[in-house]
């Protein structure tokens, strides 16, 4: 029988990474995520793991990077402002093809805006943020138990790819307290080897990890490298789920938090008899389009609505997929606001 | 025929970028002629930064990571953590390691992180073509102090050995100048001590050496070294300030500052 536990988002995301194999986390205080901090302080030396709480987060995600380039799997997590004091770090270790694994309990900005739950990181997620063309693979997480299995999903894709992953979460999913079940531990001793890892010669050619092309040439065919593996990550890692999407004429889209809102809102007015549907992107980038794109090929669908807590983000990635064919309508809320199911409902029913 | 010198074996055989005159070609035999020394070189992990000796991965023929500016010590940190038994060096120039990196380098230090910092003094950001760093002297003229650093505008150079010198993670700490044959064997021991710190465990151990930058000096190499020993060396004395955790200022050599 499974094993549930009752168990907050942050300690829970804590507690997944060490089961997929991390037992690396350097982290710094920021609300709303230093549970995961406080979690991995005693939890990591438990089981044989390393905690360091650093004097920054520009530091914490550096020594990721230098954790990661010694061939471990390695965690950082922080909140909105703090992402954006590893974005440096990030695109490093992007560029020099480290495997790490980043959560961002999304809070509301600009600035320090406030520690509420919002989903205003979204283009700085999935667009970049960082500098240079790289891409990281994004999981939208909407609930505690699937924030456990993304997680640790996470921690192996990134080793995969050789590239970073980012939990996209937000305040609530943080705070929230669900009943979960863990995957079993994985095998440290299972885990496949580095051999690009710097570890020390041991007898053989020197590996150095870098991310640094003097030459145009040299950069452009490094940047072709990458561009051919994100590819791949586009063609391999979408995710999606839809709600009562076969029938619907109108299309709710949304993503974590919001998502979760919009299916009881879904639910209700099925209830009542409209025929409304949703559809939950779970991989953020890539951004599940060819499904949508066939939810709306099939002429069903007279309107889309997308609902985030934010000022109108992944609403242009579906633009892009409707490509003019249906109306895309927009609503959201800001600065740390939740929308209540009854909210999108009234926005909805004044679509329809 | 007796071999009286030879060119470490872990050094790459090739011409290096660095300016005629420069020292980095010498901190750099110095390091490799240590780990050699020590019979490491196989569990070595360098951390180039970035600088004038971003290149440095190309040169030391051990397993090496380039990291962010200023991050070198942050990075080394998760390398000695996740690999206790690779000995971990940084090698970071002044504008990475005390004005960028400043953080980096004070926690890495009172974390007591068991790692060695080679620290390049030359006064100057060397690769961006000769801007102020924060150990540019009072008076010296760079790119954008062009009429000479002044205390009032641009503030007072800082003595990173004096300051980490206060932190009691530092297992070892020295400072010599790079100038002649005596003191470059001074240097030597001086980095042999900071590895061997590190290898016996006893914690964060640096070595700033007071290096010449002669193209950004505006100085030919001749007069560039007379310049580290009759200027720098006078705002930077050299010595050991600390070598043994926890025992500022009781090193054989340590100087405390006096402020009178």
């Amino acid at each position: 029988m499974k094993e549930l536990v009752l168990m907050k988002g942050n300690e829970a995301v804590a507690e997944a990474a060490i089961r997929a194999g991390c037992r690396y986390y350097f982290g710094y205080p920021i609300t709303p995520q230093n549970e995961i901090l406080e979690y991995m302080s005693w939890r990591l030396p438990e089981v044989g793991g390393v905690f360091i709480q650093a004097e920054s987060e520009i530091a914490a995600i550096n020594m990721v990077y230098g954790a990661a380039a010694a061939g471990v799997r390695a965690m950082t997590s922080s909140s909105s402002p703090g992402i954006s004091l590893k974005l440096e770090g990030i695109s490093y270790l992007c560029g020099s093809e480290l495997p790490a694994t980043i959560v961002n309990m999304t809070r509301g900005g600009p600035g320090l805006g406030t520690i509420q739950p919002a989903q205003s990181d979204y283009f700085q997620a999935v667009k970049g943020g960082g500098h240079g063309d790289y891409r990281l693979l994004v999981y939208g997480p909407e609930s505690v138990q699937e924030m456990v299995d993304l997680t640790f999903l996470g921690v192996e894709r990134a080793d995969h790819y050789r590239n970073p992953v980012l939990i996209l979460g937000d305040g609530i999913l943080g705070q929230i307290m669900e009943p979960v079940c863990f995957p079993p531990f994985v095998e440290l001793a299972s885990l496949p080897n580095k051999p690009w890892a710097a570890t020390g010669r041991h007898g053989g050619p020197k590996r150095v990890v870098n991310s640094l092309y003097l030459e145009p040439e040299d950069c452009e065919e490094h940047n072709r490298h990458l561009q051919a593996k994100y590819q791949d990550m586009a063609n391999i890692e979408k995710r999606w789920e839809t709600i009562q999407a076969e029938d619907a004429s109108l299309l709710v889209v949304a993503f974590g938090t919001t998502a979760r809102i919009c299916r009881t809102s879904v639910e209700n007015l099925r209830e009542k008899g409209f025929p409304v549907g949703l559809f939950r992107p779970v991989s953020l980038w890539p951004f599940p389009d060819t499904a949508l794109d066939k939810l709306l090929g099939t002429g069903r669908v007279r309107a889309v609505l997308v609902v985030e807590m934010n000022a109108g983000q992944m609403v242009e990635d579906v633009r892009l997929v409707a490509c003019g064919r249906v109306p895309v309508h927009f609503y959201g809320r800001m600065g740390g606001m939740v929308p209540t199911p009854e909210e999108i409902q009234k926005q909805v029913t004044n679509l329809l | 025929m007796r071999t009286v010198f030879e060119k470490p074996a872990t050094l790459a055989d090739k011409p290096t970028h660095y300016c005629p005159g420069c020292t980095h070609g010498i901190a750099h035999r110095l390091v490799a002629e240590v780990l050699e020394k020590l019979n490491v070189c196989d569990r070595v992990v360098g951390v180039a930064s970035v600088g004038c000796s971003v290149l440095a991965y190309d040169y030391f023929d051990y397993d090496m990571i380039q990291a962010a500016h200023g991050r070198a010590t942050a990075v080394a940190t998760g390398v000695k953590r996740a690999r206790p038994d690779c000995v971990v060096f940084t090698y970071q120039g002044d504008g990475d390691l005390a004005a960028i990196g400043l953080a980096e380098t004070i926690h890495a230090a009172a974390r007591g992180e068991n790692i060695t910092v080679i620290f390049i003094n030359n006064a100057i950001f060397g690769m961006t073509g000769g801007q102020m760093a924060p150990t540019t002297m009072l008076g010296q003229k760079t790119s954008t102090t062009t009429a000479g650093r002044e205390s009032q505008r641009e503030g007072f150079p800082l003595r990173m050995c004096e300051m980490l010198m206060t932190v009691r993670g530092v297992a070892y700490l020295a400072r010599v100048p790079l100038t002649n044959p005596g003191n470059v064997a001074r240097a030597r021991t001086a980095i042999r001590r900071a590895f061997q710190a590190q290898i016996e465990g006893k914690g964060f151990a640096l070595v700033e050496l007071l290096s010449t930058c002669p193209n950004g000096w505006g100085l030919t190499p001749r007069k560039a070294l007379r310049w580290v020993d009759e200027v720098m060396a006078d705002y930077y004395p050299p010595g050991e300030f600390c070598v043994e955790p926890g025992d500022p200022d009781g090193g054989r050599a340590g100087r405390p500052v006096s402020w009178s």
